[in-house]
């Protein structure tokens, strides 16, 4: 077989066998004003090592995506009603607590948006990053020291060992950030999800924790979920994007695609209220006008027609589907043409 | 650390000095001793003599100086009733006031802690519900009464347990389970709700992503941090809880100070008093003094203020 055809065979192997395959998942809330949906029925893939930007304002349901992969939303309040998320052969949608706690931590882990709340205050980060390297690889207490300053030193921070007595409250917002990333990258993963892994920080932490990222994926090759509402975090960073508005994907495109191509006004709207250096008075940054639907009062047919400048009395008919306008590139608008 | 101690231990006598002042205006004010201890047919050469020897002829600045100086030597007199060193006779029954109150808090923190996780575990299902009324309906119990209903119900009609006194372990069940009732409420309750917010917090969600267990999370990641405001609720509580010791070892007839003191009050044993007192003042610093030091064990955030 000639070089090409090989390669052209294991692309499509890598296609066709995606690391996490989320289909139709739906979770609902149960709240003290009443139940709501949180995502309505969203369909995706991960590629292993490939990074996915997905992108939205708050409320849009990119975090309860986060937890619902992880089998992590709150008990008390959220379920999943729907679908399936497929992970190396399981449904974790369906999946039973003890195996869940097998691969979280060691095959699929996460990073949080508030690096300040994210370690225990009473722990020190020897003690936390030891608990997953104990408990997945059963490493004993000078092992586990080891492979954790190890990690810290992975993470670019300058003093691994001396970091490892140190409690969280000794570190800065950027510090602990690069701590949580050790923790999560302690087993190897095979998927790290990182929602709003930059949000808490300040920009020049923000740039040298998206540098990191960057850097590791490369190095350690895993797969990364990039939660974030920050189109520009994405462009750096992410192949694929997802734009998520009121619990459905509203678009989906090749990272390079969504900036050139736009398919859908909410994505539209998005990168028009990007600051640009060439902007003459960054006071008039174009917003999108109107406020993300209230769950309890979702409006009918598109949920975002009542922001949209093309929306028509065709946008209240039904949900519009996601629709493939390009090359690996989906939009559920049904004015995609005029965007 | 080391300074920390140093500094509180410094700032004890202070309070003490303090403590002592208050006992000596109150029991000086609250009648003559002389005749109160002495019967009615004593003679005018005792009470001179009594009253000699408790300095009582002295004016009161003078008297509170012999006082002081009494008390660096730590000679509080001799008792009234038992013509003994007063000191000596509080420290006699020191060991069993300090066996019966650790415990009832030993018993306390135990049940509290241990119910409290449950309610925290099962919000809003029967057994929280059944739990937190119950604690709610015991806050509002005096230890007198529930003593009571307890020696009605196990020592007299069930016959399971000695009515008072001290011995074996069956003599301390009940008073203990009096003293801990005291406090045992508020435990659960503090309990159940700081583990509740905590369950909240972000690294809650953290280790579970870790791949501990709800289980392993709650013992080791949220029950540590809940520790803190309920040992701040027993630093605040070591006051009443001594008062409430002085009641149930009255009740159960139990050979401690508490019940020393009440006697010695009745008596106006004035000596035994004073003792009595600052020995349980130095208890009170010292056991706020341990909590603060194992708060500062357990939070480091605390350790750095």
């Amino acid at each position: 077989m000639p070089r090409n055809a090989a390669l052209q065979v294991e692309t499509a192997a890598a296609v066709a066998a995606p690391l996490i395959s989320v289909r139709s998942l739906t979770v609902d809330f149960f709240t003290a004003r009443g139940r709501f949906t949180a995502l309505h029925g969203i369909s995706f893939d991960v590629r292993p090592g490939s990074v996915l930007g997905i992108v939205g304002e708050s409320g849009s349901g990119k975090s309860v995506t986060a937890l619902a992969m992880m089998r992590l939303l709150p008990d008390h309040t959220a379920r999943i009603t729907g679908g399936q998320i497929l992970f190396q052969g399981t449904d974790l949608a369906h999946a039973a607590e003890r195996d869940l706690r097998r691969l979280r931590g060691r095959d699929m882990a996460m990073i949080f948006q508030d690096p300040t709340t994210s370690l225990n205050p009473i722990f020190s980060i020897g003690h936390q990053l030891r608990e997953g390297l104990a408990l997945h690889l059963g490493l004993g207490r000078a092992a586990a020291d080891r492979r954790a300053e190890e990690l810290l030193a992975l993470v670019r921070i300058s003093s691994p060992r001396a970091c490892l007595a140190k409690f969280p409250h000794e570190l800065s917002g950027g510090m602990r950030q690069r701590v949580m990333i050790a923790i999560a990258l302690a087993c190897n993963p095979k998927l790290l999800i990182a929602d709003e892994p930059t949000t808490a920080l300040d920009v020049t932490t923000q740039a040298q924790i998206l540098e990191l990222l960057r850097d590791l994926q490369g190095e350690l090759g895993m797969a990364i979920i990039l939660i974030t509402h920050d189109l520009g975090v994405v462009a750096e960073f992410a192949d694929e994007v997802q734009v998520m508005y009121a619990g459905r994907i509203v678009e989906r495109a090749p990272v390079a695609d969504i900036f050139a191509v736009p398919s859908h006004p909410y994505t539209g709207g998005l990168l028009h209220s990007m600051p640009s250096l060439e902007e003459e008075d960054p006071a008039l940054l174009p917003t999108i006008a109107g406020m993300v639907a209230s769950p309890f009062a979702m409006p009918p047919g598109c949920a975002f027609h009542p922001r949209c400048h093309l929306a028509g009395a065709d946008c209240t008919r039904a949900v519009p589907p996601l629709a493939r306008v390009g090359a690996g590139h989906d939009s559920a608008c049904i004015r995609t043409a005029h965007v | 650390m080391g300074r920390y101690i140093a500094r509180r231990l410094a700032l004890l006598p202070l309070s003490l000095l303090l403590v002592a002042l208050i006992t000596f205006v109150i029991l000086r004010l609250t009648g003559n001793p002389v005749e109160i201890f002495l019967d009615v047919n004593s003679t005018p050469e005792q009470i001179a003599e009594l009253t000699a020897r408790l300095h009582l002829d002295e004016p009161i600045p003078v008297q509170f100086f012999i006082f002081l100086r009494d008390l660096m030597t730590g000679d509080f007199g001799e008792s009234l009733q038992f013509n003994a060193p007063a000191a000596g006779i509080v420290l006699e029954r020191l060991g069993a006031t300090l066996t019966l109150a650790s415990t009832g808090l030993g018993l306390a923190m135990t049940l509290g802690i241990g119910l409290g996780l449950v309610c925290a575990v099962q919000r809003d299902r029967a057994a929280d519900f059944v739990i937190t009324s119950v604690a709610v309906a015991g806050q509002s119990m005096p230890s007198f009464w529930l003593g009571i209903l307890l020696i009605q119900l196990f020592a007299l009609k069930l016959g399971w347990l000695p009515t008072s006194g001290a011995g074996g372990i069956q003599h301390i069940i009940m008073p203990a389970f009096t003293i801990s009732a005291f406090l045992l409420p508020n435990i659960i309750l503090i309990t159940r709700a700081s583990v509740l917010d905590l369950s909240h917090e972000q690294f809650v969600v953290a280790a579970r992503s870790k791949g501990l267990s709800r289980g392993r999370v709650l013992i080791t990641h949220i029950l540590p941090n809940a520790f803190n405001p309920i040992l701040s609720f027993l630093g605040i509580q070591i006051g009443a809880l001594i008062g409430g010791s002085i009641i149930t070892e009255t009740i159960f007839a139990w050979p401690g100070v508490g019940r020393l003191i009440l006697n010695s009050i009745a008596h106006r044993d004035v000596p035994v008093v004073e003792a009595a007192v600052l020995i349980i003042a130095v208890g009170i610093a010292l056991t706020n003094l341990a909590v603060d030091l194992l708060q500062m064990l357990i939070d480091p955030r605390v350790r750095r203020q």
